[in-house]
């Protein structure tokens, strides 16, 4: 899984990146250099595969169910991608370790940068659709990262979040694109598609499909009406830019167009809509970048217009196209990622990116300045530089487009926008390094560090030698990668400087003599464009949009959502009502079923009848709040009864524990409540719910009734038959639990800890005021652990303790389990909190062997029961010692490590069966002969169990010592004895 | 027998829902509470009501009654008293922090007249 190694380095060495900068800054650059370089070595000897016409695909089962696999494909056009990111990835690397300033940290930067690398290698290798969408999902989270890098800046957030809306909407569509894709051709992977590219270019669904992708590429690659994200997301730290928007992000899009250029190109619809959005795009961006006074914005403007261009000859449809199309995707990155450098040392060294002020640098820089000269001059499409060579290809595709049709109107725009790219780097030349002196710049310009302006001469050395010996250089690289785009043979084409005196030629010149005369009378063309079109922009209609659905959304939450919890629970139990009870009303279906029922008995009918009446006086005296507290606990337990009666142990078990605990949590939060509810104000309120309970009421007894008297198929049969013979127990629902559905009880436990987290998170900081009498109004009892309740509980602790590990080791055989016994030893563990107190408790779960005399004793110290006239409010100086108020630091339990260790060994249980080859959690079991006790049954799901009883136990003691700890309102006093 | 299970099950939920509706915490967590013991029955009877004969594997055992619903409700009542404890919590939190203990965390009428 070469491949798979080569996208995943990256993400790794995101973290690894992030650490390097703890140890300085140049670290994290030289961490992130040796990542890109071990990707790089990864794939080296794979590159020789496409030039040998070879295509390589790896595969690996990921959710095979589905249709998705873990694959990957090296094919031309992957490779061609693949290498200019990880190049230019790593010129960009050398060049923002210098860019950077002291204040940026560097650490997040390169994080960023290599999170973003990853998912753009993700996109181009991927074998599988939705695997490329996932990555292409990816770089829209990962660009978002980089472009709000300077998070403190308005304009880079606003740019972010535009970026990843546009994109991400984009992406959105996209998704549905593949999937009407996947539905066409029965497959995801890329070589199903190629083989059944009839099939979708016929199929009715063929438009939607293709407009949903076109959307995602479109958007990504800012073509026309999609283009005004790209400008903003210039707010960025140039070095971003100069990645993003010359061989990375925007290319994704067109990457997308030729990857799928086989498979959906052709026909007319796929004519118009590519080749229209990229004529639009070429021209408005060509046009617009004139006018841009910020070097950074003509450039993103000039990269929007040369998109277009790529997008144009992908929608031509002739192969020829998509091999000019591959040809200037190589050339754009080269020269416009060393624009982009150029601008940002610029930047860097002058203090100001507005060409107004930007003049006569020439003095100043010239080395820099020799190097954004020639490659601008590459942008404009001056002879002996690489975009020369591709932009003459675009013009004999347009002059051969027009011949077939008879209409030369294409040949004429493209022209056109050839001159406004003349004219635009015309004026980034001559307006930032001639054309008079600097005005009240920032700093004194001057060259940049050495090695900053390296990655730029690369990329100016690039330009010039594949513009002048293209055959020897860029053209086997071309070959393939066009062949990859193609997956047919490649047609005759010549790559050479001088074809003579053709059409192409002639329209090369007149764009070079119409730029230079546009860019003459460029002072009264910016003002007339600074008047009139200037004034338009997307942005406005795209605010309107975002403002408006952002109103509308929080209309239709205002409009539900009044703050009010009363008011939602109504909506909530009237909704239910309404959607259970319309079916009742609709329906024809019989009210009783035909299954014969149990005969009622004396005992259980006295039973119901308790738990009636002890239901409706919890109701009914539910202000009288300790009252209601005696009552609800008798409804607790005669439902532990029901379980008993119904074949239930297990469940009578838990409820009767959980019964316990809760009281007592209801106990120690009341404590803090007032202890008598307040009058309703409205008598209508209380009918009203009076009313909407009762038809709650009704509604659940007719469908319990509906479906007990139903028979019913049950899927029972397969767990009592397997649960001795694969679970290794004879207790059904514990081998339930902790086995067959063992990763369900994973996840209950898990919230069982977070409840317990996030309840010990409340707790913190809270201070509540401990009333000083109950509700009767008499002083609480003085006496807070009562000498023979203290004695009492200590002798309980060992045997209720004892009880638990014999109720979890039968669990699996017998009622019990790490539930149950979890939960009795919470219950035990918090009597010896109520009876001898917090502290006295504390001390011995930390140092259960520590000698008792160093222990607080019980009577002294932090109170688990409320007992406001036992301790004085403040403490006394100890007499023995002397030494003022040394308070005494109160030793806390802290169950945390009872819960990590209990979801660790329940998550290690279930890891440890994949080292022996078998799904997640599968449990295994044998006979162990111990001496005495003989033979004993051991089963893995028993260490799955004891994880479940030390989360239990860790988060029941969290939660009451938690609430208990608040009564700690005064501060411990000193040893006395 | 089915009946009876039933109109337990009904009186608990209009008694849950009718406490879950008041104005203050602790009868809504009362109110809560009722339901779980609602929904735990509720869930578990959906297995059909059976005496004598536990899922526990045994050569004398005359049948077995349904396990999957009571592995079902084996969690969930442990659940709900994670979430009962977290309510509680959260009404502590409330009254610390808000003054009173009105779910919607509003001053009782005639302190807000004053």
């Amino acid at each position: 899984m070469t491949l798979l190694f080569t996208v995943l380095i990256p993400f790794a060495g995101a973290a690894l990146v992030a650490l390097a900068s703890h140890f300085g800054r140049a670290y994290s650059a030289w961490a992130a250099g040796v990542v890109i370089f071990a990707s790089m070595v990864l794939l080296a000897p794979l590159a020789s595969l496409p030039f040998a016409g070879e295509m390589l695909i790896q595969q690996q089962d990921w959710i095979p169910a589905l249709g998705l696999n873990l694959a990957f494909r090296l094919d031309g056009l992957s490779l061609l991608f693949a290498g200019l990111i990880l190049g230019i990835g790593l010129l960009i690397v050398l060049y923002a370790r210098y860019y950077l300033s002291e204040r940026d940290s560097m650490g997040r930067f390169y994080a960023y940068l290599m999170l973003f690398m990853g998912s753009m290698l993700g996109i181009v290798l991927s074998e599988n659709l939705i695997q490329l969408l996932i990555f292409w999902e990816l770089t829209s989270l990962s660009s978002f990262l980089l472009i709000s890098y300077w998070q403190h800046r308005r304009e880079a957030r606003h740019g972010a979040r535009m970026a990843l809306a546009v994109t991400g909407l984009g992406g959105f569509a996209m998704l549905g694109g593949f999937l009407l894709l996947g539905h066409i051709v029965g497959s995801y992977e890329l070589s199903d598609v190629f083989a059944s590219a009839d099939l979708i270019r016929a199929h009715p669904l063929y438009v939607p499909t293709l407009g949903l992708i076109l959307l995602g590429a479109f958007t990504k690659s800012a073509q026309f009406p999609f283009h005004f994200w790209l400008p903003h997301a210039m707010a960025a730290p140039t070095p971003v830019s100069a990645y993003l928007h010359s061989a990375t992000m925007v290319k994704a899009g067109v990457f997308l167009l030729a990857r799928l250029y086989p498979a959906l190109s052709g026909t007319p619809e796929w004519f118009w809509l590519v080749s229209g959005a990229g004529l639009a795009t070429l021209l408005l961006g060509a046009y617009t970048a004139l006018f841009k006074h910020d070097l950074k914005g003509l450039l993103a403007y000039s990269t929007i217009s040369h998109l277009g261009l790529i997008t144009l000859l992908f929608g031509l449809s002739t192969p020829l196209a998509a091999v000019a199309g591959v040809f200037h995707i190589i050339n754009h990155a080269t020269f416009k990622a060393s624009l982009f450098m150029a601008a940002g040392i610029i930047d860097h060294e002058a203090g100001t990116r507005d060409m107004r002020r930007l003049n006569g640098l020439w003095k100043y820089m010239p080395h820099t300045a020799t190097l954004a000269m020639v490659a601008a001059a590459a942008m404009a499409g001056v002879p002996l530089l690489n975009g020369f060579l591709s932009k003459e290809m675009f013009f004999a595709e347009a002059v051969h487009i027009a011949e077939g049709h008879g209409n030369w109107l294409l040949p004429a725009l493209v022209t056109l926008a050839g001159a406004f790219t003349v004219a635009y780097s015309i004026r980034f030349i001559h307006d930032v390094f001639f054309n008079g002196e600097p005005v009240d710049l920032p700093k004194t310009p001057h060259e940049p560090p050495r090695w900053m302006t390296v990655p730029v001469e690369i990329l100016v050395v690039l330009c010039l030698i594949v513009g002048i010996a293209p055959a020897f250089t860029v053209g086997p690289l071309l070959a393939v990668a066009a062949a990859g785009t193609l997956q047919a043979p490649l047609p005759e084409y010549q790559l050479a400087l001088w074809h003579g005196f053709n059409t192409p030629l002639m329209m090369s010149l007149v764009a070079l003599a119409l730029g230079t005369a546009i860019y003459l009378v460029r002072r009264p063309l910016i003002t007339w464009h600074e008047a009139g079109i200037g004034r338009a922009d997307a942005r406005v209609v795209y605010n309107a949009l975002v403002n408006g659905l952002i109103s509308a959304a929080l209309r239709v939450t205002r409009a539900f959502d009044t703050g009010s919890l009363q008011r939602q629970v109504f909506l909530f139990v009237g909704a239910a009502l309404a959607l259970g009870g319309a079916p009742w009303l609709a329906g024809e279906t019989p009210f009783t079923g035909s299954r014969a029922g149990l005969p009622p008995d004396a005992v259980s009918l006295t039973v119901a009848a308790t738990l009636i009446l002890a239901t409706i006086a919890t109701v009914i005296w539910h202000r009288r709040r300790f009252t209601a507290l005696v009552t609800i606990g008798v409804v607790g337990l005669v439902v532990s009864l029901a379980f008993i009666k119904f074949s239930a142990p297990d469940l009578a078990l838990t409820q009767l524990s959980v019964e316990v605990v809760t009281i007592v949590l209801l106990l120690l939060a009341l404590y803090f409540l007032p202890q008598h509810g307040e009058a309703e104000q409205s008598r209508a309120r209380v009918r009203r719910d009076a009313v909407i309970a009762l038809v709650a009421g009704l509604g659940t007894a007719a469908l319990a009734w509906a479906v007990l008297t139903r028979p019913y198929d049950t899927i029972a049969g397969y767990f009592l038959e397997n649960s001795k013979p694969r679970g290794g127990g004879t207790n059904v629902v514990n081998v339930i639990l902790v086995d067959f559905r063992g990763y369900d009880t994973l996840g209950e436990i898990t919230v069982l800890a977070l409840a317990g987290l996030g309840i010990v998170a409340l707790l913190q900081n809270l201070k509540l005021a401990a009333p000083l009498r109950d509700a009767t109004g008499r002083l609480w009892n003085a006496d807070a652990h009562p000498v023979i309740m203290a004695t009492l509980t200590r002798i309980l602790l060992p045997l209720a303790l004892l009880v638990a590990v014999f109720i979890l080791l039968r669990g699996h055989n017998q009622p019990g389990g790490g539930f149950i016994a979890g939960l009795v030893t919470a219950v035990a563990l918090t009597v010896q909190y109520l009876a001898n107190g917090a502290a006295w408790t504390n001390a011995r779960m930390r140092a259960p062997f520590s000698h008792p005399s160093s222990l607080p004793q019980p009577g002294e110290g932090a109170n688990v029961m409320p007992t406001p006239t036992a301790s004085p409010p403040s403490p006394q100086p100890s007499p023995r010692t002397g030494e003022g108020a040394n308070v005494m630091p109160t030793p806390i339990y802290d169950s945390h490590p009872l819960i990590a260790w209990g979801l660790g060994i329940a998550t290690f249980t279930g890891l440890a069966s994949w080292a022996f080859g078998h799904p997640f959690l599968t449990s295994t079991f044998g006979y162990l002969d111990w001496p005495i006790v003989g033979k004993f049954e051991l089963a893995s799901a028993m260490a799955f169990d004891l994880g479940v009883f030390l989360v239990v136990v860790g988060a029941t003691v969290m939660i009451l010592t938690g609430l208990g700890g608040l009564h700690r309102t005064e501060p411990v006093r000193p040893e006395t004895r | 027998m089915e009946a009876l299970i039933a109109l337990v099950i009904g009186v608990l939920t209009a008694g849950g829902v009718f406490l879950a509706l008041r104005g203050q915490t602790f009868p809504v967590v009362l109110g809560l509470t009722l339901l779980s013991y609602a929904v735990n029955l509720f869930l578990f009877v959906m297995g059909r009501l059976a005496i004598g004969v536990p899922p526990v594997i045994s050569e004398t055992a005359s049948g077995y009654t349904d396990p999957l619903p009571q592995a079902l409700v084996l969690t969930a009542i442990v659940i709900s008293f994670g979430m009962t404890a977290f309510v509680i919590v959260l009404a502590l939190k409330a009254r610390a922090e808000l003054g009173n203990d009105h779910v919607d965390g509003l001053e009782r009428e005639e302190d807000r007249g004053a």
